[in-house]
């Protein structure tokens, strides 16, 4: 055998599998301390589980391998449009591990987890302050989830007041993916509503679109096109005086903190991703939580069970569930993602009011900087002041050179940096939706500036550079279509 | 402007001056003069900042004000159930790399998140004996809603028939995500599985809610045999050391994955498994890894499969799954490692023993009696003198967390959880807790 880079760098992804070895194992176990009991019927058992027989120290090396193949905000500037990737402070994990918030069984009694159902009820009213809103249940394990709640929330809301013809969502065109799908998965028929020329709701085609079975319209504002939507008291106006219902999808709510309470705009309901505004980790996807706000008339409708203050027997404050009298049901078995609410809080109430206020600030701030240095290098499609994010469009690149958003953002890659968001919003072409929030540096920003500019030059000079980027990274890029073609799901013995 | 500084904002007023001269404009009021002037600014009715001293001490003190499972001894499952977590499970999941990684949609910088998600893959298929898996669902009640959706699409037949023994909070939630669909539920009585001829699936839970074993080599030709597919939700500790759902040919298996490396967290974050047979591939929701090869010819992993997913399909999409659970799943992998071959099934088998152990000790005392006949794993019912609310709250000023109240669906019924975690003494104790609290009503009757 020949020892070369290449080899060891093969043999350390070596799957678990393939290091199992007969015996070892990687943990201990206590003897047991009561009378066996009978086994089961054989034909019950299993004849054996294949798993991987390693020894913690393997498991310790292999995993802490792994992950120093990943980016992370730990490691890395990751400015990525609509995903608002901030810092991760420290003290949310210290308090989430604490034993009296991990450890607590979900089918607890309410009053012996009275502090779990403290922190829930008063994350409940912060997001209800914030956001304007009347209302919240926590229940919802994710963005997507959040907005299938509001979609049925939306539904039942109507189908109480037996208006049964509105079957009908309005989607913008610059909207997540995950809109449609859950409106789709809530019953409605989805039809697209169109931007105009400067990224707004196009009225006239809202106007087109609105009737008796118009359901609702679900809008992201800021818009996924970092804008902020000019238009949208006439658009919740509109749709209001056509009986729908206004869905805020709370994806871009950062740029919004201490600017502007969507609740008084007039939405009837929005989600908030804890983990992109109330920096809770992305963990390499996941887990979020979307916990739903909601105004008077969808209030009767909320994911159950949410939490209710009342006075004890003792005269104090006693917290207990509450189901809302129409609820939609449950979202999950338990009562959501409580791991999350306990980091979401941590932060509001790190930052409190004065912190709170300035978020939306620094990050239109730093947003709009990086606009106004790479306009010039980069097609700006919108050329307005934009909020917590910028779309750039690789277009000119891509005339002149051959160069698409794909390659500029696998070379950013090369210089230590996460790329953009791609090819989305799917309205503007060779989209790059750059997104630093406000736990970024203007060092760091302009690091980033200078590096934009650079790829911008390479791209002139030298398009191959761009084409085989990224240059430095474990594996150069992979073949997607094979993985689509000839699925390898897991391992198989060789 | 105020003299808060945020540790985790790095602007200063010197940089904000700077970058907005750079930007061509006065102030940072002037970026946000498109929000309508009347809602502008408004007030912000929520605390000062706290210091991360006064917040730690505040935040302990409502983590100290709920009794805790360890501190006090647990008896309550339903779903949730409280194992040991060897440490290296959180001393990885830690790591910032994992930690606060995005979703991998950029491969060449997400290796460890992929490849840790392919051996997640991996375990579920070795575990459930199925042959593909995603790298999971928000928990095991939504995995299981969305497994009914996709026998659905699958059969294209739109009743759902769910076994009464399945936990009624997985009813629940089956519920919320089928409403609005033209997808109806059904609930079958156990020992009459009488399914229609347009049921997509049957629905059942192994052990099931009551903690009992189902025979499922009969439901599953019951399902078969009327052309529906074969829907298991599995105990993932169990099947340490009873037969995979692949041997009783399930078609799409799903299991709460809290049980494995997850801590109980007040209900979450969890993970739910979710595996199927490989010609249903195409319909499973959820994000799938896939390895394929790099343009140097070397291993890697991608996010494969995509054009099932939302931000493809948008409202064709099998699910409109996004943000899942990557690092609970991550959890789930280095536990079942961690445990492998033999530690998989001595857990099993511990729980089981110790469960039998604890039954046949309460069975002893007077009043109390086990109303179900069968084999059980790790939980089981027992039918109590007086109502369970009751005997919990007693049991709790002992240092107690009893079982769980199942009044509703067993006379006095309370659902006994035991687990590895549950010593000797704790079970005795709790033996005796319940002859205490049993004789007192007699006396106080006499």
């Amino acid at each position: 055998m020949t020892i070369t880079r290449e080899y060891l760098d093969q043999n350390n992804r070596k799957l678990l599998m393939d290091r199992s070895v007969p015996g070892r194992m990687g943990t201990t176990l206590p003897k047991l301390d009561v009378p066996a009991a009978p086994l089961p019927d054989k034909s019950m058992l299993r004849d054996s589980l294949e798993f991987p027989e390693v020894t913690e120290n393997e498991i310790v090396r292999y995993f802490t391998q792994l992950s120093q193949l990943n980016f992370s905000i730990d490691t890395q500037f990751y400015p990525l449009g609509s995903c608002t990737m901030k810092y991760n402070p420290k003290l949310h994990e210290e308090m989430s591990f604490q034993p009296g918030f991990a450890n607590i069984h979900p089918n607890q009694s309410a009053e012996s987890v009275q502090g779990a159902l403290k922190l829930m009820y008063d994350l409940q009213g912060l997001l209800c302050e914030i956001t304007g809103m009347k209302g919240a249940s926590l229940t919802p394990m994710a963005g997507a989830d959040g907005e299938l709640a509001g979609m049925l929330m939306t539904r039942a809301y109507h189908q109480s007041r037996g208006d049964l013809k509105r079957t009908k969502v309005l989607i913008p065109d610059s909207a997540h993916g995950t809109n449609p799908a859950s409106a789709a998965m809530a019953g409605f028929e989805v039809v697209t509503l169109k931007s105009d020329a400067n990224g707004n709701t196009d009225l006239e085609a809202l106007k087109s679109l609105v009737g008796p079975d118009l359901a609702g319209l679900m809008i992201t504002l800021p818009s996924t096109l970092g804008l902020f939507d000019t238009n949208i008291l006439e658009v919740v106006r509109i749709v209001k005086e056509n009986g729908g219902v206004i869905y805020g999808d709370g994806a871009n709510l950062n740029a919004l903190l201490g600017r502007v309470k969507l609740g008084e705009l007039g939405f009837d309901v929005i989600h908030s991703n804890l983990h992109k505004t109330f920096s809770t980790p992305h963990g390499g996807g996941g887990p979020g939580a979307g916990p739903v706000m909601v105004g008077e008339r969808l209030a009767p409708f909320l994911p159950a069970p949410i939490v209710a203050k009342k006075k004890g027997d003792d005269g104090k404050d006693a917290y207990d569930y509450f189901y809302p009298p129409q609820t939609i049901g449950k979202m999950g078995a338990f009562q959501g993602n409580f791991g999350m609410f306990i980091r979401a809080y941590t932060f509001i109430r790190l930052l409190g009011n004065t912190g709170i206020d300035k978020i939306g600030k620094d990050a239109v701030i730093n947003a709009n900087y990086v606009q106004s240095q790479l306009k010039g290098y980069y097609h700006l499609p919108y050329d307005r002041t934009c909020m917590h994010e910028v779309v750039f469009s690789a277009k000119n690149l891509k005339k002149a050179h051959d160069v698409d958003a794909l390659d500029v953002a696998k070379r950013l890659i090369d210089y230590n940096i996460h790329p953009p968001t791609m090819y989305f919003p799917l309205i503007v072409e060779q989209a790059l939706m750059i997104e630093p929030t406000e736990s970024e540096s203007v060092e760091t920003l302009d690091t980033f500036i200078e590096v934009m500019k650079t790829i911008a030059q390479e791209a002139k000079d030298n398009p191959e550079l761009l084409h085989d980027a990224p240059h430095n990274t474990p594996n150069t890029r992979l073949d997607e279509a094979r993985a689509a073609r000839k699925p390898d799901l897991r391992w198989k013995k060789a | 402007m105020d003299r808060f500084s945020s540790p985790y904002s790095p602007n200063t007023d010197a940089d904000r001056k700077k970058m907005l001269d750079a930007i061509g404009v006065k102030s940072v009021d002037d970026l946000f003069k498109v929000i309508p002037a009347q809602y502008r600014n408004p007030k912000l009715n929520i605390p000062e900042p706290t210091a991360e001293m006064d917040l730690k001490r505040e935040l302990e003190a409502m983590a100290n004000a709920n009794a805790v499972p360890g501190k006090f001894a647990c008896f309550l499952g339903g779903g949730a159930y409280r194992h040991h977590i060897p440490s290296v499970v959180k001393a990885i999941i830690s790591r910032g790399e994992f930690l606060t990684s995005y979703t991998p949609y950029q491969p060449e910088i997400s290796q460890g998140t992929l490849q840790t998600a392919y051996e997640f893959q991996t375990l579920v298929c070795q575990l459930t004996g199925m042959e593909v898996a995603n790298t999971g669902m928000y928990d095991g009640a939504t995995a299981l809603a969305e497994a009914a959706l996709m026998a659905a699409r699958l059969t294209r037949r739109d009743k759902i028939a769910v076994l009464e023994t399945v936990s009624p909070k997985y009813l629940k939630v089956i519920q919320t995500y089928s409403q609005a669909l033209k997808v109806n539920y059904y609930v079958v009585p156990a020992g009459q599985e009488k399914l229609d001829d347009d049921t997509a699936c049957l629905l059942v839970q192994q052990p099931n809610f009551y903690g009992y074993m189902e025979d499922m080599a009969k439901l599953s030709e019951r399902a078969h045999s009327q052309g529906a597919l074969f829907v298991v939700s599995a105990d993932p500790t169990s099947l340490g050391m009873l037969k995979s759902p692949g041997e009783y040919d399930a078609d799409i298996v799903v299991s709460e994955g809290q049980a494995v490396g997850v801590p109980l967290s007040f209900g979450g974050p969890y993970t739910g498994f979710f595996a199927c047979k490989e010609k249903h591939l195409r319909q499973m929701p959820g994000r799938i890894v896939g390895k394929t090869v790099d343009s140097k010819g070397r291993t890697g992993y991608v996010l494969t499969l995509q054009t099932r997913e939302q931000h493809i399909r948008r409202e064709k999409a099998t699910s409109n799954i996004c943000t899942s659970v990557a690092l609970i799943a991550l959890m789930s992998t280095i536990y079942m490692s961690a445990m492998g071959k033999q530690g998989m099934k001595k857990v099993a088998e511990l729980c089981y023993h110790k469960a039998h152990y604890a039954a046949s000790q309460i069975e002893k005392v007077p009043g109390y009696s086990l109303p179900i006949k069968g084999t059980f794993f790790r939980e089981f019912v027992v039918k109590c003198p007086l109502p369970p609310a009751e005997i919990n709250k007693k049991l709790l000023e002992q240092g107690i967390i009893g079982g769980l109240d199942i009044s509703k669906q067993v006379p006095n019924g309370m659902l006994i959880a035991v687990t590895e975690t549950n010593t000797k003494e704790e079970i005795d104790a709790l033996a005796a807790a319940l002859k205490k609290i049993a004789s007192g009503v007699a006396a106080a009757k006499r």
